[in-house]
């Protein structure tokens, strides 16, 4: 099934919509528009009628792939389900019909859930203070990182260099260098842990932070934590926890007692906020007292029962996003946190785990695993096994066509052919059972039919795309034909 | 013809008198899969061991390429911009990213021995 572009579906011969008299004085647009600004022929807008307009529509969401469909085990992405109470709670008039310049006593409640939400993120990470203006992960990174850079140019320290391990997500380095920070790669130990031998030879004076996930992407915990932390504190250096993998930890353990001194939290992942084209997302930054000065602002303060947002901020990077962060993705968070409790964020931790550790041992034998076991909240296997020239791609490919959504490929780069899944704490036993004879049934095939196989997806809207041809030569344009 | 030597980084240089040729081995073309993009420095840039002089994207990954000597860029494999699979189809010719005027002594490079045997142990 295939669905035209609107644009090649308009018939020139329906009219367009009869719009309502404006309700003021008409005034042509070369009156008060440079001649500049004005165009000679009218813009290509098709026409269809609302019909099929809305069936247009409704065939093109009906091909799209969600969490609402099926399983989604995207390693390293957090794909878990979004509870439908989080948009009841956002939909609530008292949210949705907030105006950003309303005064603040008119948005108090507004004011409290952000408070509260601030509260509640700092309690799980172990943060003293935190900004909820970014509005995606790497947001928040770069975020950390610039209040990272002014503690130390405050202190008068010049520090230009970040320190990256091999294993990291590839937002870590791309968020330290727009900083204008030198990036420093640390090697993996063979288990897939940061080196400390490497790691000791590339700490030095000129070092302002180390970017670390924990679990790491691999899906082990950094045992050696405490160690790595007393380590790059020696030199003056911070500890920057990217918490694209909290899922793993929240209410076992926290950040900020493992010695991080600053953390991004991605709502959109471990806080149930939609995610992957659903966003938009939202990538919180806390710290601990020491940093708190150089903050976004406004930053949001109680007083007497009363909220205000609290614009002096002297040290303060300034803002970081318009307005106050994408708010709607506060409110689902925080509806989250408060329908699970501290209990079942712990419980959902737990579960996260034990799904990961359980699909891991239902996959070990089809797919080879670099790591021993036991893993975190994901885990990273190898296709290299595979006979007859059968690559991680073809697993993926078959696996879109089994109605599942693709694992990450091809990262972490330390493990070649890798395939990363994640399957979360909502994933049922079954779902995952499921996904594990899809697996076999792949391997199988790559034993006796690897080229039928090659050829996968073949049920789906479209098949397997040229996607060499599509890097090599992007067409990122669509041109109208002529003809009309 | 020059030895052709290599670095634990997967790249490769040809040193014939005071020029030397680079690009990256077999295997690293390899594991990377199709070559989509290179981003190389300009003629008369400086490059100095084991530092970064450009990237190489492949549809899997995105690396940094280092530079196995300390020398000036003094040409560059310009149909690489049209033509990047060349690296993948022809390493060790066609495929060369840069011809370097090579500065000082060069240190450390593997024989072809030693970077098998250092690539095996890496897989």
């Amino acid at each position: 099934m295939t669905e035209p572009l609107a644009f090649e579906k308009s018939r020139a011969s329906l009219p367009g919509p009869r719009l309502p008299a404006a309700g003021v004085p008409e005034v042509a647009p070369a009156d008060i528009l440079p001649a500049g600004a004005l165009r000679s022929t009218p813009p290509r807008l098709p026409r269809l009628s609302e019909p099929e307009l809305m069936r247009h529509y409704s065939r093109l969401g009906a091909m799209n792939y969600s969490i609402s469909k099926n399983f989604y085990p995207l390693g390293s992405c957090t794909m878990k389900y979004n509870p439908v109470v989080n948009e009841v709670a956002a939909s609530l008039p008292g949210f949705a019909w907030l105006h950003p310049y309303q005064p603040e006593d008119t948005v108090q409640g507004a004011l409290e859930l952000m408070w509260d939400l601030e509260q509640a993120l700092c309690a799980v990470v172990g943060m003293d203070r935190m900004s909820l203006q970014p509005a995606a992960g790497a947001h928040g990174e770069w975020t950390g990182l610039r209040m990272i850079q002014a503690y130390h140019e405050d202190r008068g320290d010049e520090r230009t260099e970040v320190l990256v391990p091999d294993s990291a997500h590839g937002t870590n380095p791309a968020s330290a260098a727009l900083c204008g920070f030198r990036v420093v790669e640390v090697k993996s130990a063979p288990d897939g842990r940061v080196s400390l031998p490497d790691l000791e030879g590339k700490l030095n004076e000129r070092t302002a932070a180390i970017m670390l996930t924990n679990p790491n992407t691999v899906g082990t915990f950094e045992e050696e934590i405490l160690e790595i932390a007393e380590m790059v504190h020696a030199v003056g250096a911070k500890l920057y926890y990217d918490g694209a993998n909290l899922n793993a930890l929240m209410g076992i353990c926290r950040p900020g007692d493992m010695g991080f001194d600053v953390v991004h939290l991605n709502l959109h992942k471990t806080f149930t906020t939609p995610h992957g084209g659903g966003g938009p997302g939202a990538g919180p930054v806390g710290v601990k007292h020491e940093l708190e000065p150089f903050l976004p602002r406004p930053t949001v303060r109680k007083e007497n029962g009363h909220y205000r947002f609290d614009q002096e901020r002297p040290k303060s990077i300034g803002r970081v996003r318009s307005f106050y962060g994408n708010f709607g993705m506060l409110v689902r968070a925080l509806t989250y946190i408060l329908a699970m409790g501290g209990d079942g964020l712990s419980q959902a931790s737990l579960d996260a785990v034990l799904a990961a550790n359980y699909l891991r041992s239902r996959l070990d034998g089809l797919l080879e695993f670099p790591q021993p076991p036991p893993c975190k909240h994901e885990f990273v296997a190898s296709a290299r096994s595979l006979p007859n020239g059968i690559k991680a791609l073809d697993l993926a490919k078959g696996l879109l066509e089994r109605g599942f959504y693709a694992p990450t490929i091809y990262f972490p780069l330390i493990v070649p052919e890798a395939v990363m899944v994640e399957p979360t704490e909502t994933e049922s036993k079954a779902t995952l059972d499921a996904f594990t004879e899809a697996v076999a049934e792949i391997v199988r095939l790559a034993q006796s039919e690897p080229d039928r196989l090659r050829e996968e997806p073949t049920s789906l809207p479209v098949g397997r795309l040229d996607e060499v041809a599509a890097a090599r030569n992007p067409v990122l344009r669509w041109s109208p034909r002529a003809a009309d | 013809m020059a030895e052709r030597k290599y670095t634990a980084t997967h790249e490769w240089i040809v040193i014939d008198g005071g020029r030397a040729t680079i690009g990256i081995t077999d295997f690293a073309q390899a594991q990377l899969g199709d070559v989509v993009f290179l981003e190389l420095p300009k003629t008369g840039a400086k490059v100095a061991p084991g530092e970064a002089f450009g990237v190489i994207e492949s549809v899997k990954a995105a690396s940094d390429l280092y530079a196995p000597v300390a020398g000036s860029v003094v040409e560059v494999n310009e149909r690489l911009v049209q033509n990047p699979e060349l690296v993948n189809k022809d390493p060790y010719g066609e495929g060369w990213l840069l011809k370097v005027e090579v500065e000082g002594e060069p240190q450390g490079l593997l024989t072809e021995a030693e970077y098998k045997a250092d690539a095996k142990a890496e897989h």
